[in-house]
């Protein structure tokens, strides 16, 4: 039964794709809390509509909430393509308010931000289940991609048949290492970047063009 | 498993070790009901054929829900990594690709310490409450 309702499942989401053309692509920006997944999804938005999508910040969970930015128009080689951003909270399998504490936080405040951070996570996961055409995988390329959030999402999203890309942020940054991230995810196609610096975005619009057009 | 419960984990850590078998006559919900609620008793679940990736999903929005300060932080969830080519589409699971079965170990999130993982070795601390 699992194997035709997959079945079934794949092929009403591969005519969702073909016959929804005209309507924008809803991509979830995805990846582990402080990857850059917010600095990313302000620069796609001001590049192409001028707006920011949300705040950025060092500390773990800024983005509590899932943040959508609508019909951003993004051209490429003569082609446009219109995608819905939505910017999801880190994903990760565990919240503790005392980290929270050594960024300078009262702990009522602590304890409130892990609160809304865990729902937002669950919320970042029913997104992925339920709502996404397609997903940016954001990784910061100067730590070990070889983590367990990182590995079951990816398996998450491959098995809901979404394009996948994955961004190696912050090339800025010394230690950075980008054969690592390919290395580890080498059945997807890995774009170097720096969200922040905007260094090789010009790469970055290709691709989503090209994924998600 | 009532039949598993052998005195308290006061003077060790319990380790539950859950068949594949056993697994599959249960619903997704109950998979991470049993899973989560062995946790948050302090043990450490060991899964002989791990999760399906909507599972793993449902797995890590339940754990959210249940998160209180003080009390419960979420858990540490370790599998071995998926090779290379891992990309298991729609054809790979008509021909009966499989490969999401594996080993995977849960405990909570302030008893158990990854140390090393790579594809063929999970290294883990495990500590008293």
């Amino acid at each position: 039964m699992g194997l035709f309702t997959e079945l079934r499942d794949s092929i009403s989401r591969a005519v969702d794709r073909m016959f929804s053309d005209a309507e924008p692509k809803r991509i979830g920006i995805y990846g582990p809390p402080n990857a850059g997944k917010t600095t990313l999804a302000n620069r796609i938005a001001r590049d192409w509509t001028g707006d920011a999508v949300g705040p950025e910040s060092h500390i773990p969970h800024e983005t509590r909430r899932a943040r959508r930015k609508e019909n951003v128009e993004i051209e490429r080689n003569g082609k446009s393509v219109s995608i819905d951003i939505v910017d999801t909270p880190g994903v990760t399998t565990k919240v503790d308010y005392k980290e929270f504490l050594e960024h300078d936080m009262e702990k009522d405040d602590a304890v409130r931000r892990s609160r809304e951070a865990t729902e937002g996570v669950a919320e970042a996961m029913h997104w992925l289940r339920e709502d996404v055409d397609g997903v940016i995988y954001v990784l910061d390329s100067t730590e070990d991609p070889f983590t367990q959030v990182n590995t079951m999402l990816i398996g998450i999203i491959e098995s809901q048949d979404l394009p996948v890309l994955i961004f190696a942020n912050k090339t800025d940054l010394d230690d950075s290492n980008v054969k690592r991230i390919a290395n580890a995810f080498p059945q997807h196609e890995t774009v170097p970047l720096s969200a922040l610096e905007g260094n090789n975005m010009d790469e970055v619009y290709e691709k989503i063009a090209e994924y998600f057009g | 498993m009532p039949e598993a419960k052998s005195g308290n984990s006061s003077n060790g850590v319990q380790i539950d070790l859950i068949s594949g078998a056993r697994m599959d006559g249960l619903t997704s919900m109950e998979k991470i009901r049993l899973i989560l609620d062995g946790v948050r008793d302090g043990n450490i679940v060991v899964l002989e054929e791990g999760l399906a990736p909507e599972e793993e999903s449902k797995l890590i929005e339940v754990t959210m829900t249940e998160i209180s300060p003080d009390e419960f932080n979420g858990i540490e969830i370790e599998t071995y990594p998926q090779t290379g080519g891992g990309n298991k589409g729609l054809l790979g699971r008509i021909m009966g690709n499989k490969s999401t079965k594996k080993l995977t170990v849960i405990g909570p999130a302030n008893q158990i310490e990854t140390l090393h993982k790579d594809e063929n070795l999970i290294s883990a601390l495990v500590s008293r409450k």
